[in-house]
């Protein structure tokens, strides 16, 4: 039996046209400006001044914080400035500007295209590498890895749950790495088995990438301690707790966290950096983002250097297409609408996405007709039409004894409304104003 | 650049808008509506038309020279209105009539509340219940189910419920009612819609295929109308298996009067039916539980009109009790 999770949902079609695409890499041109901050938690702080000759791999600024993670140059050359620029959502934060010169390379790092199967680093050492080359969670969140891969005291890690459920619309980039790369992605996993010290991990693929399924399955070396388990397309199983839920069956309690139960869920992209910082030594600098839309002509999946401007991998792909009604980078139930084309990429890019006129028009919204087709998608059990209502009226107590915080911000409740009302728009918010509330207490 | 949307997340948006949910509705109560006309001829379609007309128009008129706001007929609730409660009313009925309870189901059932989505009964069937209480002679006086086919056999113009009110009331037992009016208690043509009633609710197979068609179109869940047939099953089974002389068996209450029609189509009602599977399961029990008391214990040979009237009101304290079962809640005592 295919396996799913059980409670809401929605299906969206698929669109995944990049989907038979290989990874080609991208040239990038002239400068990169890479963020402190690549990840959930506090920026790192920068170790160059400006002047500083960098090689690609080199440490740039330094994890501070508990959870932070470090960031490291992706190419080689000369930082020009470090100041504070427009992400792509025009939001200015510090960024370090490096003009590109060459390819030059650590020489700690292991360039050659030899896989490295053999494990021969105590768990230690494994959460300190991944510690040193920065990873971070690649599934959205971009949470540092080595922070997850800490189990907090009084907790036990039971099992690895791998996401590559790639469930929302348009994105391959996960699909085009298991296909690309699945060995290292299983070795990835074996990697972080050892350094949990636990014995089972599981991925989750959902069968519209049957070729993805096939190609890790063909790994028999590796499948010993790894489940492979085919998913029913269904939207979000790649949330934290809808892909327990799917793969294992397990229900993380309310208000509890995925460790609850003991599982650890990493995105399959994280867990081929994994592979990259303890077989080869190299921190995440480049990381694959797919470049699709209906009415893009040529589609691709690039593996980008962190750093790069948006606009050079839209001017590859031919400009804005005619016809584009709104630009997103990531996928589109969860992505960020881009506003400002030379942003640069981050860590955490999945794509970049040519939403249509048409499919990017929310349409007039109206009165709520009270169908409860919000409160049937929801996958976390909540009343998105309530929310709705309280949230607009401020009402915090209310939300908060409505669960609002539990929220997980998929959009599968404003995706389905059938009166186009603007309910995660205004979930998120309250979200956001009762989360204040209820931190302040503690 | 300057003129991409930056609107958040989510992007892309279902194909369901209010306006399609409503055309389903419409295309569901096609079949029942054919039907009708093949036994009513034109009195189905003049009480059709005017019902619709009139709904769609009193609408209009008020949100544009009362609340002086955007009409917004367009999305065509007012149409589903009108057609349902034309299919509460005896073909025969004076069009004059349609009009008033029209106007009464879409004034004070729908736009007295603020129109579309506030509106705590179900306006057309608030519109019948205030026709059933103000003419009550005409709304019960059907006509035989003739109309274009003439050769088909004449049936009684009587309801077959009325007809087992009448009769048990008389002091006759259930199988003596059913011996004596062979033609009004035939099961088949129960399911085909010979028998008499409203104009719409007298085709049980013709209801069930648009049931299939707003379940496959997802504009529903099975919830409500799958309740409410099962609870009367249940309750009227009970009452038979009690006293068979003077309960008649639960098919018969399934396959007569308007089961069929309010269950799947008045019930299921967005806005005033429960926002929760739960608060469905339980407003779905209490239609059953209310209709059959009405029919076996009350003045009315019908029943369920008044029964989702009534349980409209419970709806809001369903909602606030009845919540979604949240994600992670852990079971208690267990
Ligand atoms: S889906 Fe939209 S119209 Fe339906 S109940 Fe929820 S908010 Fe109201
Ligand atoms: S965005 Fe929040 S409220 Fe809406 S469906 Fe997702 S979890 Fe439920």
């Amino acid at each position: 039996m295919i396996k799913t999770f059980k409670r809401g949902g929605v299906h969206p079609p698929e669109n995944k046209i990049s989907a038979q695409v290989a990874i080609e890499v991208f040239n990038t041109q002239d400068t990169v400006r890479i963020f402190t901050s690549q990840h959930l938690g506090v920026p790192a702080e920068p170790v160059v001044t400006k002047g500083d000759t960098v090689k690609v791999g080199q440490l740039i600024a330094k994890s501070s914080g508990f959870i932070s993670a470090n960031v490291h140059s992706s190419v080689s050359g000369t930082v020009t400035s470090i100041e504070a620029i427009a992400d792509h959502m025009g939001f200015k934060k510090t960024a370090i500007c490096i003009k590109i010169e060459g390819d030059e390379w650590e020489e700690s790092i292991d360039r050659s295209p030899d896989i490295i199967r053999e494990i021969k680093h105590t768990p230690e050492e494994i959460i300190q590498k991944i510690t040193d080359a920065g990873v971070v969670g690649l599934g959205g969140a971009t949470f540092p890895t080595n922070v997850k891969l800490s189990i907090p005291p009084g907790k036990k890690a039971e099992a690895l749950i791998v996401n590559g459920a790639e469930c929302e619309p348009y994105l391959t980039s996960d699909h085009r790495l298991m296909l690309e790369a699945g060995e290292q992605i299983l070795i990835g996993m074996e990697i972080i088995r050892q350094a949990l010290k636990i014995d089972k991990t599981y991925i989750g693929i959902e069968t519209n990438k049957m070729d993805a399924i096939n190609h890790l399955k063909s790994f028999t070396q590796w499948i010993k301690h790894i489940e492979i388990v085919p998913l029913k397309p269904r939207y979000p199983q790649g949330g934290e707790k809808q892909l327990i839920k799917a793969v294992t069956g397990k229900e993380v309690p309310i208000n509890g966290l995925p460790i609850d139960t003991g599982y650890v869920v990493c995105n399959v992209g994280t867990v081929y950096s994994v592979y990259e910082a303890v077989q080869k030594n190299k921190p995440l600098i480049d990381n694959t983002v797919t470049i699709t839309g209906k009415k893009l002509k040529t589609q691709k999946n690039y593996l980008v250097r962190v750093g790069t401007p948006m606009s050079q991998l839209i001017e590859s792909v031919g400009g804005i297409p005619e016809g584009t009604g709104k630009i997103v980078s990531g996928g589109p139930m969860m992505g960020k609408p881009i506003a400002n084309i030379d942003g640069p990429t981050l860590k955490g890019s999945s794509s970049i996405l040519f939403m249509t006129e048409e499919e990017s028009s929310r349409g007039d919204s109206s009165n709520c007709i009270r169908c409860a087709k919000c409160v049937g998608v929801c996958p976390m059990g909540l009343e998105p039409y309530l929310l709705l209502r309280l949230a607009e009226r401020k009402m915090n107590d209310q939300l908060e004894a409505n669960f609002v915080h539990n929220c997980i911000e998929c959009g599968c409740c404003l995706y389905t409304c059938p009166a186009r009302l603007p309910l995660v728009d205004y979930i998120r918010l309250g979200k956001a104003e009762v989360l204040k509330i209820m931190r302040s207490r503690k | 650049m300057s003129n991409m949307r930056i609107s958040p997340a989510p992007h892309i948006q279902g194909k369901q808008n209010t306006r399609s949910l409503m055309r389903d509705v419409i295309i569901a109560l096609m079949p029942a509506l054919a039907v009708s006309i093949c036994f009513f001829g034109w009195g189905t379609i003049i009480v059709t038309l005017t019902a619709i007309l009139s709904c769609v128009l009193c609408e209009w008129l008020i949100q544009k020279f009362l609340l002086k706001e955007e009409p917004s007929i367009k999305d065509l609730s007012a149409i589903v209105t009108g057609l349902i409660l034309a299919f509460n009313l005896p073909s025969n009925l004076s069009p004059l009539l349609v009009v008033l309870g029209s106007v009464v189901a879409i004034g004070v059932g729908k736009m007295t509340f603020g129109g579309l989505g506030n509106n705590p009964f179900n306006p057309a069937l608030v519109g019948r219940v205030f026709m059933l209480i103000s003419f009550p002679v005409q709304m019960t006086t059907w006509p035989k189910p003739t109309g274009f086919f003439t050769s088909i056999d004449a049936v009684t113009g009587a309801t077959p419920l009325a007809i087992m009110k009448e009769g048990l009331a008389n002091g006759m037992t259930v199988q003596e009612i059913t011996a004596a009016n062979p033609d009004s208690f035939s099961y088949i043509q129960m399911l085909f819609g010979q028998i008499g009633g409203s104009l719409g609710e007298i085709s049980t197979l013709a209801l069930l295929i648009g049931f299939g068609y707003l379940l496959f179109r997802k504009v529903i869940t099975w919830h409500i109308p799958i309740t409410i047939f099962a609870t009367i099953f249940v309750f009227a089974g009970l009452l038979h298996l009690a006293d068979s002389a003077h309960f008649v068996d639960p098919l018969f209450h399934l396959l007569t009067g308007g089961i069929m029609l309010g269950a799947i189509y008045m019930a299921t009602d967005y806005v005033t039916s429960p926002m929760t599977k739960k608060g469905m399961v339980i407003f779905g029990i209490g239609i059953g539980v209310v209709t059959i008391i009405i029919r076996a214990f009350g003045g009315y040979p019908e029943g369920i009109s008044f029964a989702i009237l009534f349980m409209n009101a419970f709806v809001p304290l369903i909602n606030r009790h009845m919540k979604p079962k949240r994600f992670g809640e852990v079971k208690k005592n267990g």
